[in-house]
This record gives C-alpha cells, sequence and structure tokens, in this order.
C-alpha cells in the first residue's frame, strides 16, 4: 500500500508492505539506514525516531499507519553534516563505541532536550532509560549529557 | 493484508462489524511484536490512532486511547505510578490503557489498578450499542476477555468513590523495561484496605481475604500485617514460568502487599 511520509522535512511517497515496521520502511525503502535494527521488540531503543512529536520505537510503528505523520530520524538531525550538540558532545567525550547504539540515543536525547531544555541527572537517566549500550558505555553517555544540558544553561 | 485507518468511532465500530476477524492497532507495542518476532500475519488491521474520541481523559472516564505517558502527569496516583513503570519513555509514549486492557495479560501493568478501583470497562459496538461491563467480568483468562468480536474498548469507566490513598509497586529483573514478575496495588478508603495483584493469576485478582482479615482490625500492628501478609501469599494462584516460580512470586506477593499498605498508612 502507498504511505506519504514527511520524513525529515522533506514529503516522501512510497509503497510498504502490510506488517512492515517503520524501521524497515525507512531502512529498506528509503535507504535511512542511520535507525538501527536490532530487538525489533521495543526493548532496545536503537530504532528511535521521532514520530509526530513524540520519541517512539520505529520498529513498533505499522509503516501503514505512519500515513500522514511526521518523522525525524537521526539524519534529520544533522542536516548538511553539521552535527547536532548531542552528537558534539557525545564525540567530545568519546561516548561511542562500537556505534551501534548511539543513533538511538542521539535521537532519545535531542528529543529530552526540545520538551526539558534543563533536565536533571535522573531525568537524563529517566529519559534514556529505554535505549541499551550493549558495550555498556552509559559513564561516557551520562557525562556527554551533562556537558550539552550545561551548555544550555 | 488490509489496512483501514479509521478517522472516527463509527468508522471503527463499521469496520469491526463487517470485519470480525479484523486485528484492532493502538499504539503498537503488542501488536507489532507479534508481527516482528512471532510472524503473526493478521489479514486485515483496524487502526485506532487517529481516533479523537477515544484520547479523553477525566478522573471518571480514562478514554482507552490514552497513552501511559499522560497517565504517568495525569492519572490517579497508582495508575500513574503503574504507568511509570510501563516499559520505556518511547513505550509510554505509544502504548495505551486500551491495548492493555484488551491484551489482557496476567502481567498487564495496568489491570491491577483497575481490579482495585472497582472500574468497569466500557465496550461498544455498531449493532448494540455501549455496555459497560464490571472488570471481574471483563477478565476472564490469560490473554481472554469478554469482548464480543464486533465490539470495540472505549474507555475504562473510574467509580467516583475511588480511594484517593494509592500505592503501586512490582518486582521484576531490572528497573526499567521489565514485565512484571508480581504487580500490587493498595487502596485506602472509607471501606477499608483494597489490595489487587497482577501475574499472579490468570487476571488480575484481588486479595479478598487478606482485605476482610485486615479490615476487621481495629489497629495495623506489626503481627496484624505479617498475618496479613501470610494470608496474601497463601491466596494468589501463582505458577512457575520463564520469568519466575510459583513460590518466589507467593512470598514477593505478601511482601508487596504488606510494604504498600504501610507506605499508604504514612
Amino acid at each position: 500500500m502507498n504511505v506519504t511520509i514527511t520524513i525529515n522535512g522533506e514529503e516522501r511517497a512510497f509503497s510498504v508492505e502490510g506488517h512492515e515496521s517503520l524501521l524497515s520502511a525507512l531502512r529498506t525503502e528509503l535507504g535511512l539506514a542511520g535507525t538501527k535494527d536490532a530487538c525489533e521488540q521495543g526493548e532496545c531503543g536503537s530504532c528511535t525516531v521521532i514520530f509526530d512529536g513524540e520519541s517512539v520505537c520505529s520498529c513498533l510503528v505499522m509503516a501503514a499507519d505512519a500515513d500522514g505523520s511526521t518523522v525525524t530520524t537521526v539524519e534529520g538531525l544533522a542536516p548538511d553534516g553539521v552535527l547536532h550538540r548531542v552528537q558534539e558532545a557525545m564525540l567530545a567525550e568519546g561516548a561511542v563505541q562500537c556505534g551501534f547504539c548511539t543513533p538511538g540515543f542521539v535521537v532519545a536525547g535531542s528529543h529530552l532536550l526540545e520538551t526539558n531544555p534543563h533536565p536533571t541527572e535522573p531525568e537524563i537517566r529517566e529519559a534514556l532509560s529505554g535505549n541499551i549500550c550493549r558495550c555498556t558505555g552509559y559513564g561516557a553517555i551520562l557525562r556527554a549529557f551533562e556537558i550539552v544540558t550545561r551548555e544550555g544553561s | 493484508m488490509e489496512f483501514i485507518a479509521a478517522n472516527d468511532l463509527d468508522e471503527a465500530l463499521a469496520a469491526k462489524a463487517q470485519h470480525a476477524d479484523a486485528q484492532l492497532l493502538a499504539g503498537g507495542t503488542d501488536l507489532m511484536v507479534e508481527i516482528n518476532l512471532a510472524h503473526h500475519r493478521p489479514t486485515r488491521v483496524i487502526s485506532l490512532r487517529r481516533v479523537e474520541d477515544l484520547k479523553d481523559l477525566s478522573p471518571g472516564r480514562i478514554g482507552a486511547g490514552v497513552t501511559w505517558a499522560r497517565l504517568e502527569r495525569n492519572g490517579h496516583q497508582g495508575l500513574a505510578q503503574a504507568a511509570r513503570t510501563v516499559g520505556s519513555p518511547q513505550i509510554r509514549a505509544a502504548g495505551t490503557i486500551g491495548g492493555n486492557v484488551g491484551m489482557a495479560s496476567p502481567a498487564g501493568d495496568g489491570l491491577p489498578w483497575i481490579a482495585a478501583a472497582e472500574a468497569s470497562i466500557e465496550v461498544r459496538s455498531m449493532e448494540r450499542g455501549a455496555r459497560t461491563i464490571p472488570w471481574n467480568e471483563f477478565f476472564i483468562g490469560v490473554k481472554r476477555t469478554s469482548l464480543e468480536t464486533d465490539e470495540i474498548i472505549t474507555a475504562v469507566v473510574v467509580p467516583e468513590d475511588v480511594p484517593t490513598a494509592q500505592e503501586f509497586a512490582k518486582v521484576g529483573a531490572r528497573n526499567a523495561m521489565v514485565i512484571s514478575t508480581v504487580s500490587c496495588i493498595v487502596m485506602q478508603g472509607d471501606d477499608g484496605v483494597r489490595v489487587a495483584l497482577g501475574s499472579v493469576a490468570t487476571t488480575p485478582m484481588r486479595a479478598t481475604r487478606a482485605e476482610e482479615m485486615i479490615n476487621a482490625e481495629s489497629t495495623i500492628s506489626d503481627s496484624v500485617l505479617s498475618e496479613f501478609a501470610r494470608i496474601v501469599s497463601r491466596e494468589v494462584r501463582p505458577i512457575t514460568d520463564h520469568r519466575s516460580t510459583e513460590a518466589y512470586r507467593r512470598h514477593a506477593s505478601g511482601v508487596l502487599a504488606r510494604r504498600l499498605v504501610e507506605r499508604s498508612l504514612r
């Protein structure tokens, strides 16, 4: 079936399979491979996107149901190659090991800063609690968010 | 697969009346897992995401389409506490109470609250209109409810006299992203203590014998609380599965119920 979705500010019309997730559509139909595919059950957060203003797991959104919606992926946070301040902070802190979970943390974290520009440390931990880093690099990730939060204040 | 995006409740009810086999889609946090991992292939899906009629939230009526994220901020105290333990922020932004009720998993985080509040489930069909089903007639088994194939869950209806003192807790392997091993809610009102538990029976359940015991006491002493916990542990009907054992669930039920009574007395 055909859907039209505004992705990273651009209206895209394309065809999806009935059972396909938004995650799969982004990666295979549109070639937006920044959104990572890992658990496919909403446990790991590596497929996090902003869907109609909410931070959600794109593996749990039926692509057909996303018709008419607005989606921001990690690619949309760094248009023209200019990194988002969350990405800059993660680079500065060495908060990337294998990198697989990184886009999910960046999207979930950028959404936190959109909705709560000055989060406390517990609020940062809470906002990132749906994202798993298998390298267990949480210390550096949290430090990166502390930097961003301080900059924002 | 045929996909039907209902724009309002009438469209959703008409589609369900016409296609009894159609799968309803709300937040997708359960259905998409079945599709992704269990290769479930529904022939028809009716999406309720656009149905604004289901999103109303007031103390007496919680629309089926209200997300956990909204309940976390605006719900009754115990339901807000339960909502806070559902999955992760990403899951809570999508998942709805109507989906939790419709899935009727024994581990559904919103269900013990519904049992303790003595809430009812409002359902609607195109042919017969609305009916309101008491919670204990709605949940009839593991993932089984008394919803008819042409019906859609529209709301959780909350009695006016629901006690305001409410405390919820659940036990699981970790803090975030966890399906409950045992969940428990205690409410304290004019009629005394109410205790409801999840993940310890085929449906959410009230610990009525423990309630009777504690409500017959004039002072809540240490020994009364110990006896109360013992009765809760005996009264629950858990099983051993991949998440825990029957013995641990019995033990944890008593511990949680006692702790929550103490907390709600403070």
